[in-house]
């Protein structure tokens, strides 16, 4: 190997068959990203290998994590206008044709990571081979950030593969593994890794014909068929993102149907549809919970709290749910209860997930081998963590701390799923009480990213730390809360519900209700929301909360209750089910929510955020966003609560607030810190 | 505990702790469980409440008999399964129905021997799980038509297939069929009645009484050497299944002979069950047991291998078990408690009669009179294979196991198990523990 050129980002060399190798390496990172100066610095690099003449050329990634992740996300939001983003786009497009239009065979080879702007770069090779592994990772997940590919990967893809398949993964933003992009032709060989260099030595030698896509998915691109489709992928897409709210997968299916059959034009289209999109509001905000996800994340990082094996003590849903989560992310999980159909059941939800999740059945058997239901809690003694998820009984709980503190690791984490008891109170119980801390899961716990992290007065903030790390560990966010009642998340949502509650008992129809809140935003509306977490599961919280609450819990939501109607559970709760789905009245597309119905839900979900936040429940108002983004779901493309009253202005909301009090009475009477810094 | 009673020169070997799965009738149908699955599920708990990691093991031995075809060397299957480093070896050990007893047996040598301190050893079995093959015939045409490379070919091969070919080889069946003398394992019992004079009624009283012991022992709580097993459908086996509470001598005496079709008096219900299950036990060294501070169950102190005609293969254990005795000196008084498994109710009663008969112990064991009477009331006290079953590869272990739970529950001292052996072998080991 000769090195024929040291960069900062990248490094080349050419072997003795005179094969030209470039590695990513981008400086100072761990991860490859194409930050601008990463790209203008290939475009140098482009004129170097030219010059040497090889017989090909092959892009690999020095670092152990993967290719290349992606654009740099960063860059994003320091982009000022339209111009800015697209003079970005074009130059980034036009160095990738400059790889396309190389006069010797290119190859990207391919292992863990290979996203977005990585992505592109790959296909604007001639051949792509990628590492069959489980971390090989392939996709364009702009879309997740309010745009789409802007490299040419829209123009490179749906020839490539067919626009059915490349459409999907583009609008989806889904990522595939090595196997399935073989099989999609996104790339031409997935091999382990002992043959990786032998299959991109491969396809220089023997040059075979590019992929291409079989007759049908070939004619998907064609003029006539075009409109169609695109017609259907509208369709289809309303159904899940509203046009409003996300408009870049509406711009990608347009910007196929109408230039997907001149390459030229739509290169040029690419660029000015990406660039508008990434000044746009949407884009801004979602690259916001892009970055407040990475905040989380790196809550948990730091320390050396590495653990192994999570005892879980009760068996209920919510006790399952999170020890077969656990397995799922590799721990050696005990899950103790005193019953052994409890048990059963959680071994066969857990089956559920992790058919569902590792889909080969030896992963799930060896998941499976490593959640092992422990009646007589054999596990506690060795745990790493001990997590307490019995029912919501004080008494209980403390004689269960009495009896497992002699037992369990002095250097174990204990920690409560409660989700209404003070920490205080549970952790009289303890010889040490600092070390009790909360780890608060949402149901249900395969999807609810978020786990709050509670913290009483007395929780040593070394141990907060430790849960901050085990809940990373398991791969979900952790957000650090404080131990005052409802914590953040139920806090905030439960005025919410209760509003929605009154509306209904005032005679607004639950399906009014419910679509003021998703005409909004939110992924699914507070009745339903409601009826889904259970009308008695409500009501409690509800009761807890009563104190913070300003205003009394609605007597509607009592009497269902009184009346066995829980919610979805029991088949009637506000609405009645079938088969689990819920018998809502179709709304007409003309009807038009009163603005009042949706301010009185939002301003009681605002009025209480500002509580919580002037509160120090959450430590600054991103947290607090990104806390109710991941925990509930609050519309993202706004960017969360406190960022979207931040932009429509304190006094604007004082005002709102103080007009619907005097209508509907104290319980919008606007938090003191409305009134602003 | 004294050393002269072994035949062993080698270190102590003690048994610390053990665990075995429920024993799972046979539906008929492949049960719940694999072999692996069994054995892990003892295993786990197992593992779980001992003071060391799984890497403390310096070797895990297991006893099965049918493996299924994806459990190649089932001993390191499960020992990867059950978390143990792999660095540590594992082997599989095959001797017919005294698999698991085998695997003590081996795990028992390493350690007085000194290769090895702390050995996970047992026997699974997933009886119901046993492969269905098909004839060479069959496998012949197979290979035929996969070697055909072209229409004409295949059309060719496609009329040489016969109807007969399809008639599957069920595994089970032969495995209990011993090949030699071509009897099935139910006629080599009728063959033990015959010898010693057994009757119809003598074999269904002892098959009531295994039952009602069996019903006791649960009743009372006494079988807690059982791990529940948990599937992935949201069942729960916390119990040994074959147990028949409603059974009685009117009901066994109506069922038919099921291997002397019209004659015979061994039916399904005097004989050991078709079961699924796993024993796992852990052995360990004096050193082992200082180091990690292990508590003593009991101390195998001798073993012993013999064999028999396999016609009559139902003795071995009377031929395994009087060794002991002489080597440690014992009368049959000496021991406390007896576990001989059940694999027919004649089978056992044939051993205690050979045990007991004057001509028997002279011309075949070479004493000078009878070794004694074994008395019932201390033999198989817990019930046995016939109202728990008898899957094949973990019998050996399971037996072992619970004679030191009886031996601790009853406060005694000395106890004896031992099985008979399809093919004509009988396999018993000698047991101790502090008083």
């Amino acid at each position: 190997m000769a090195v024929l050129g040291s960069y900062r980002n990248w490094r080349l060399e050419t072997d003795a068959a005179r094969i030209a190798w470039l590695y990513a390496d981008k400086a100072d990172s761990s991860t490859n990203v194409l930050s601008r100066e990463v790209l203008e610095e290939l475009y140098f690099i482009i004129d170097r290998i030219t010059a040497e003449r090889p017989q090909g050329l092959i892009i690999l990634s020095a670092k152990s994590n993967g290719f290349i992740a992606g654009a740099d996300v960063k860059e994003f939001t320091a982009i000022q206008d339209y111009d800015e983003a697209l003079e970005l786009i074009t130059r980034g497009q036009s160095i990738l044709d400059r790889i396309e239009k190389l006069p010797f065979p290119t190859v990207a080879m391919i292992h863990g990571f290979c996203l977005g702007g990585g992505m592109e770069l790959a296909l604007a090779c001639r051949y792509r081979v990628a590492e069959d592994d489980p971390r090989t990772r392939l996709g364009l997940p702009e879309v997740r950030l309010g745009i789409h590919p802007g490299f040419g990967g829209t123009v490179r893809l749906p020839p490539l593969i067919g626009a059915p398949l490349a459409m999907d993964l583009m609008l989806s933003g889904r990522s595939v593994e090595a196997r399935r992009a073989q099989r999609m032709g996104l790339v031409d060989f997935a091999v382990p890794q002992r043959q990786l260099r032998r299959a991109a030595l491969a396809m220089l030698e023997e040059q075979p014909l590019a992929h291409r896509p079989g007759f049908v998915a070939r004619m998907s691109n064609a003029a006539l068929v075009r409109p169609l489709l695109a017609a259907f992928m509208r369709k289809k897409t309303a159904e899940k993102a509203a046009p409003a709210h996300y408009p870049a997968p509406f711009a990608l299916i347009d910007l196929w149907a109408e230039h997907g059959g001149d390459r030229e034009r739509m290169m040029q289209e690419e660029g000015r549809s990406v660039a508008r999109l990434l000044v746009g509001e949407t884009a801004q905000n979602l690259v916001r919970v892009f970055t407040l996800q990475e905040q989380l994340k790196s809550l948990g990082r730091g320390g050396d709290f590495t653990p192994r094996r999570v005892h879980v003590i009760g068996a209920g849903v919510m006790g399952g749910d999170i020890a077969a989560w656990c397995a799922l992310r590799g721990l050696q999980v005990t899950v103790q209860d005193r019953n052994h159909e409890s048990l059963a059941r959680v071994m066969k939800r857990a089956y559920g997930l992790f058919k569902k999740k590792l889909k080969q059945p030896r992963l799930v058997r060896a998941a499976m081998d490593r959640l092992i239901p422990d009646k007589n809690g054999m596990g506690l003694k060795r745990a790493d963590v001990v997590i307490e998820a019995i029912f919501e009984d004080i008494e209980a709980k403390q004689g269960l701390y009495r009896e497992i503190e002699p037992l369990i690791r002095p250097d174990a984490l204990l920690a409560t799923n409660t989700s209404s008891i003070p920490l205080e109170t549970l952790s009289e119980a303890l010889a040490r009480p600092e070390r009790l801390v909360g780890v608060h899961f949402f149901n249900p716990v395969a999807q609810m990213q978020l786990v709050e992290v509670v913290s009483s007065p007395i929780t040593a903030p070394e141990v907060a730390k430790q849960a901050a790390a085990f809940v990373r560990r398991i791969d979900r966010l952790p957000l650090p809360v404080k131990g005052t009642p409802g914590f953040l998340v139920n806090r905030v949502l439960m005025p919410y519900l209760l509003e929605a509650v009154a509306l209904e008992s005032e005679g607004v129809p639950a399906a009014v209700i419910d679509q003021a809140a998703t005409q909004f935003g939110m992924p699914m509306g507070p009745i339903l929301l409601a009826d889904t977490v259970g009308l008695d599961i409500c009501l409690s919280v509800a009761e807890i909360l009563a104190q913070q609450l300003h205003g009394s819990v609605p007597e509607r939501l009592r009497e269902l209750v009184a009346a066995g109607r829980l919610g979805r559970k029991s088949g009637q709760g506000f609405y009645s089910y079938k088969g689990g789905k819920p018998d809502k009245a179709k709304l007409d597309k003309e009807d038009k929510i009163a603005p009042e119905i949706t301010d009185r839900l939002m301003f009681r979900y605002f009025n209480e955020a500002v509580a919580c936040l002037r509160e120090g429940v959450v430590a600054d108002a991103d947290l607090l966003d990104a806390g109710m983004i991941f925990g509930t779901g609050f519309a993202p493309f706004r960017g969360g609560p406190m960022h979207y009253v931040e932009m429509t202005g304190l006094p604007h909301g004082r005002q709102r607030l103080e007009e619907l009090e005097n209508v509907y009475g104290e319980r919008f009477h606007p938090d003191p810190a409305w009134i602003g810094k | 505990m004294s050393d002269k009673q072994t035949r062993y020169k080698g270190r102590p070997v003690y048994v610390v702790d053990g665990a075995r799965t429920p024993q799972l009738k046979s539906k008929g149908t492949p049960g719940p469980f694999a072999a692996s699955d069994l054995a892990v599920g003892a295993g786990r708990p197992l593992l779980l409440r001992q003071p060391f990691d799984p890497d403390a093991f310096d070797e895990v031995i297991l006893g099965c008999v049918m493996p299924g075809p994806d459990e190649a060397n089932i001993a390191r299957l499960v020992a990867l399964r059950l978390g143990c480093d792999q660095r540590i070896p594992a082997w599989t050990v095959q001797r017919n129905c005294a698999s698991g007893m085998q695997a003590l047996d081996s795990a028992f040598h390493d350690i007085a021997d000194g290769r090895a301190d702390l050995v996970l050893a047992g026997g699974t079995e997933a009886m119901s799980r046993a492969p269905v093959m098909f004839g060479e015939a069959m496998v012949a045409w197979l290979a035929q038509w996969s070697a055909a490379r072209d229409m004409g070919a295949r059309m060719k091969a496609l009329t040489k297939l016969r109807l007969a070919y399809l008639a599957p080889v069920i595994g089970l069946l032969r495995g209990l069929t011993d090949p030699l003398v071509g009897l099935n394992m139910g006629q080599t019992a009728e063959n033990l009645a015959y010898r010693f004079h057994l009757s119809r009624e003598q074999m269904d009283a002892f098959a009531l009484e295994s039952h009602q012991r069996l019903a006791l022992a649960q009743d009372q709580g006494r079988l807690n050497e059982i791990e529940a097993l948990y599937d992935s459908k949201g069942h729960v086996y916390a119990a040994d299944d074959g147990l028949r509470r409603d059974t009685d001598m009117a009901r066994l005496g109506k069922l038919k002979p099921v291997f002397d079709r019209k004659f015979g008096m061994v039916t399904a219900g005097n004989s050991a069950q078709v079961t699924d299950g796993a024993a796992l036990l852990i052995l360990a060294s004096e050193d082992a047991v200082s180091r990690h501070q292990l508590p003593v169950l009991g101390r195998l102190l001798d073993s012993q291998w013999a064999g028999v005609d396999p016609a009559q293969m139902g003795l071995g254990p009377a031929n395994a078990m009087a060794p002991l005795l002489q080597r440690g000196g014992f009368q049959v008084d000496d021991i406390d408690y007896w576990e001989i498994n059940e694999a027919f109710a004649a089978q056992v009663l044939a051993v205690l009669a050979a045990l007991n008969d004057e001509s028997y112990c002279r011309e075949e064991l070479g004493w000078d009179g009878a070794v004694g009477k074994i008395d019932h009331s201390r033999l198989n006290v817990d019930g046995g294979g016939v109202s728990l079953g008898h899957p094949v590869g973990a019998s050996g272990a399971r037996i072992v196991l619970h004679l030191l739970h009886v031996l601790q529950q009853r406060n005694a001292r000395r106890g004896i198990a031992s099985l008979c052996i399809g093919g004509g072998q009988g396999g018993a080991m000698l047991v101790e523990r502090e008083v």
